[in-house]
């Protein structure tokens, strides 16, 4: 621990050598982490197969053929076809767009909602304060599934058509995530609040919207980034729980989730792999990859945080 | 003689202690116990004291970066505890903050120029096509480069961060600068570097600074009047030459004597004060020096002395001077 | 005399993320018995790494002595294992900090943690190491030490947690303390009563100290022997009365120039213009050179060595090697 401080007074004492910006920084130490490396380049391969294959297919996701049901995995549907004769590759794809779409919108809504919520707790303090942060607490008193669950069901009793059941699975997700979310800005805030930079911006008479804007929330933006970038995954898992529980998206538009609910039953289970492998698979290296990117992240942006 | 720029009159602020699980007030830390200080333009105020003499807190009342407990703070005739804020906001470019460590008073994530510049555009004071080459100007009064604009505050050394929260402050013309141990962070090669500025700059815009530091050799050597402070009250106050050649207080005596001197095997008549600084939440009575003054007589415990005229404007607090 | 501790050639790194830092660069020195050495230097100059890589707490990955000797009672601490080093650091070799409450464990009563080196070093029993503590307590200037064994880190003042550091410190009787900036934190009246602590400790056990500052203030008052470092190396060193009155090295006298005085009145203070340099950019060169005002052509580009100016001093600096500036 004592060499730490030194090497750090060392670095101290270095006269700035080059031009540089700290995100350009960041990024070069990002790079140094080949875990985060790798997880990063498999995000990005998820995200090129799923919204790119699809025109390379020559099978529609929809498109049923009953000559072809179950058939396993072949030169012609690499992936084998389901009850249904539709190409499992195809629908894997498909069902990526829809997964990783849900996960990303519904982490930006939340970092959105979190964020401004979490800022203005902060910032303000109060009883505005008091309003935000207790209903994030109530939000947070109740577990997050059965939540979700409740919603679903809802969803499902008042027979919302399919195609905006997507749209509202996001607006679930976000509602059950922002809460985490703006109670981490909110501490981060009510910390730099209290650091002599901001005293500063006091002495200069900045206005309240320059202090704000300029010198808090880049500051909260690294936090945010690696927050963001660990949401999406929870996003993706708790969309194909809801999906898997027929509460979420709706076949048969095809979701991760509601894929390998198709595949629910002990025949299929056993004789047909083809059917739940690929699209459990698709969910389990994503969220795995998007969490150890994230970690990497963290560990660049916010070293604070690591253990 | 020219009109005082900043006038304090019996300033006082209190911390209340709170105890117990409902936050009862038990009691008040009194940080800043009756504190006069006036500074006329172009002169250099020095507030000497100790840890928990309170002297950052005067310079923070001063500046109304914490509200006060009771007195007054008139700068320019002003009382700035009863301004609006928004009243408040448009008179603080004129009395500005140097901060004891200057990396922590820098955003991190603002670059140089834009920290300098950023509040003359806030206030208005200039355009954005003149931003940049006021801020080169205000850099290089400090003594640094004009490719250091683009730069981040970890990339610089302490000096030159200390250069960079002066050029900060002086960017905006201020009357009054209260520097807050503004040198004590930096090694002495550069200490020097620093406090010379501090003087070049005064003379060159006529600046008046409230200087607060513990380290009496750096105010003997800018300040014009001192005052030493011990446990939130000015115990003696006077000009540069009155307080070091004819020091009243025992406590100032102490201080001055306890400076060490670089000259080796040099025989000094010292006092040392045995003891440690009471307490601010719980002062002693009387006299609040009386626990440690080698020379207590028995009405230092019972009886506050207060600050009379010695002659020559020289103020002391003590039964015995 | 055989000195107490025998520094020959010492060198410590550390490894950044923009490269190696040469903080210590062959670095030679010796501690005489009863003698107070002390290393003078602004942050940066390797005075506290010293310090560390004698105790050996220069840690890897962090950083590594890479070279040298430290010779302590006929042994060199840089190759001896880890259990007999153990044994001597806190006993024969001690140390105390600029920050004693951080070097105090937060949740141990005091009177524990003077008692511990007591039964780890010196097998005392309980005790014996109770009444010695309440000794040591009452040595370091401290009334009432009962109370005061009985009471925990946070409740003491800055002065009271260094008396009590130096305490530890000398519990065991150390040949050799040494004392990182012990004083840097605290307030001047309580600096003058820990210096008198100090030297009244050596006069009174006759043990050596090793006092690493950058106030020249303290080096007067305190030092036999004075050390200034810049840029990791040794550029001049001798008598503290001999250093101060005739100062070679064109560093040391600005340092010595550069300091406000008291009852000196000067219009403008001396400075060294500049600032130093950056470990990472360091080129075979006086390393003072951009920043001296004596710079020759040689000084850019070869670094002078330590040398013997007679009056016990030695200086490195090509201004006291005429013969070899022509070369």
């Amino acid at each position: 621990m004592a060499t730490d401080i030194r090497v750090k007074e060392i670095e101290g004492i270095r006269p700035g050598l080059r031009k540089s910006s700290l995100m350009r920084q960041s990024l070069r130490r990002l790079m140094h982490n080949k875990l985060a490396v790798a997880g990063f380049a498999v995000v990005v391969l998820m995200f090129v197969l799923c919204f790119i294959g699809p025109f390379f297919s020559p099978y529609t996701d929809n498109k049923i053929n009953m000559a072809f049901m179950n058939k396993p995995p072949s030169l012609k549907h690499w992936l084998g076809t389901d009850a249904l004769g539709r190409d499992i590759l195809t629908r894997v794809m498909q069902a990526g767009r829809i997964s990783l779409t849900v996960g990303l919108a519904s982490m930006l809504l939340s970092v959105f909602l979190g964020s401004l919520l979490g800022a203005i707790a902060g910032y303000y303090g109060g009883l505005l304060d008091q309003i935000i942060m207790r209903i994030a607490d109530l939000l947070m008193t109740i577990p997050g599934l059965p939540l979700l669950f409740i919603f679903g069901a809802l969803l499902s009793e008042w027979k919302i058509p399919t195609d905006y059941r997507m749209y509202i699975v996001m607006l679930m997700l976000s509602i059950v995530n922002w809460p985490g979310l703006a109670r981490m800005v909110r501490g981060q805030m009510l910390s730099l609040r209290e650091r002599e930079f901001m005293q500063a911006a006091v002495v200069l008479g900045l206005r309240d919207r320059r202090k704000l804007l300029h010198h808090l929330l880049p500051n909260i933006v690294p936090l945010l980034i690696v927050m963001a970038t660990l949401n999406i995954g929870g996003a993706i898992l708790s969309e194909s729980v809801l999906s898997f529980f027929g509460l979420g998206v709706m076949p048969p538009t095809p979701t991760w989730g509601n894929m390998i609910d198709a595949a629910n039953n002990i025949l299929d289970f056993q004789n047909r792999p083809w059917l739940w492998i690929p699209p459990g698979l698709s969910i389990f290296a994503t969220v795995i990859a998007i969490n150890i990117f994230g970690d990497g992240l963290r560990d660049v942006l916010d070293p604070k945080q690591k253990r | 003689m020219s009109e005082a720029l900043l006038e304090v009159k019996h300033l006082k602020k209190y911390f209340p202690v709170k105890q117990g699980l409902l936050g009862r007030t038990a009691g008040h830390v009194k940080a800043v116990d009756d504190v006069s200080i006036t500074l006329r333009p172009g002169e250099t105020f020095g507030l000497v004291g100790e840890s928990g003499s309170g002297k950052s807190t005067v310079g923070r009342t001063i500046l109304r970066l914490t509200d006060k407990t009771d007195g007054e703070v008139r700068f320019k005739g002003t009382d700035i505890h009863s301004l609006s804020a928004a009243e408040m906001r448009l008179i603080r470019p004129q009395m500005q903050l140097i901060f004891q460590d200057p990396y922590s008073a820098l955003n991190p994530r603002i670059r140089i120029g834009d920290a300098i510049g950023e509040a003359l555009l806030d206030h208005g004071l200039c355009t954005k096509a003149e931003v940049r080459s006021l801020v080169l100007e205000a850099l290089e009064a400090c003594g640094l480069s004009a490719y250091h604009i683009d730069r981040f505050p970890h990339e610089f050394s302490g000096g030159q961060r200390q250069r960079i929260g002066i050029a900060r402050a002086l960017i905006l013309n201020p009357d009054l600068i209260v520097a807050d141990e503004p040198v004590s962070a930096l090694d002495v090669s550069i200490q020097a570097q620093i406090i010379n500025l501090f003087s070049r700059l005064q003379q060159s815009k006529g600046l008046a600074y409230l200087f607060i530091s513990h380290d009496l050799s750096v105010v003997e050597h800018l300040c014009t009047s001192i005052g030493v402070m011990y446990l939130g009250s000015i115990v003696e106050t006077a000009t540069r030459d009155e307080l070091f050649l004819h020091p009243l207080h025992p406590y100032t005596k102490a201080l001055l004597s306890a400076v060490p001197v670089p000259v080796p095997r040099l025989k000094r008549e010292r006092i040392v004060l045995t003891g440690d600084i009471p307490s601010p939440a719980n002062p002693p009575s009387g006299c609040k020096f009386h626990t440690r003054c080698p020379f207590a007589l028995e009405v230092c415990k019972a009886e506050i002395p207060l600050l009379r005229d010695a002659g020559a404007g020289h103020l002391v607090a003590c039964h015995l001077a | 005399m055989e000195p107490v501790m025998n520094i020959d050639g010492l060198s410590t790194e550390f490894f950044t993320e923009e490269g190696t830092v040469r903080a210590v660069d062959n670095v030679s020195f010796k501690i005489g018995r009863g003698e107070t050495v002390c290393i003078v230097g602004e942050s940066g100059c390797g005075k506290s790494v010293t310090a560390m890589s004698v105790m050996g707490l220069v840690e890897e990955p962090g950083g590594r002595v890479t070279g040298g000797r430290i010779g302590f009672q006929g042994e060199d601490l840089l190759r001896l294992d880890k259990n007999s080093l153990r044994s001597i650091r806190g006993h024969e070799i001690a140390m105390i900090f600029q920050e004693p409450m951080s070097s105090l464990n937060p949740v141990m009563k005091i009177g524990e943690q003077i008692m511990e080196p007591l039964s780890v070093h010196l097998k005392m029993n309980k005790k014996q190491a109770r009444s010695r503590a309440i000794e040591l307590i009452t040595q370091v200037g401290i009334s009432r030490p009962e109370q005061i064994m009985g009471s925990y880190p946070h409740e003491l003042s800055g002065g009271m947690l260094q008396r009590i550091m130096i305490a530890i410190a000398v519990s065991c009787s150390p040949k050799l303390l040494i004392a990182d900036e012990p004083t840097t934190a605290l307030d001047v009246t309580i600096q003058a009563q820990i210096l008198d602590l100090l030297r009244g400790l050596k006069e009174d056990s006759g043990m050596s100290i090793l006092l690493i500052t950058h106030d020249l203030g303290v080096v007067a008052e305190m030092a036999d022997y004075v050390i200034v470092m810049y840029s990791g190396q040794i550029v001049e060193e001798g008598g503290v009365v001999e250093l101060f009155q005739n100062p070679q090295h064109p560093y040391t006298r600005g340092l010595l120039k550069s300091k406000p005085v008291m009852g000196q009145r000067l219009e403008e203070l001396y400075s060294i213009p500049g600032q130093v340099p950056s470990p990472l950019a360091l080129t075979p060169s006086c390393y003072f050179h951009d920043r001296c005002g004596h710079c020759m052509p040689v000084c850019r580009t070869r670094q002078p060595l330590l040398k013997e100016t007679g009056n016990g001093q030695k200086v490195s600096c090509w201004l006291y090697e005429e013969a070899e500036l022509y070369v």
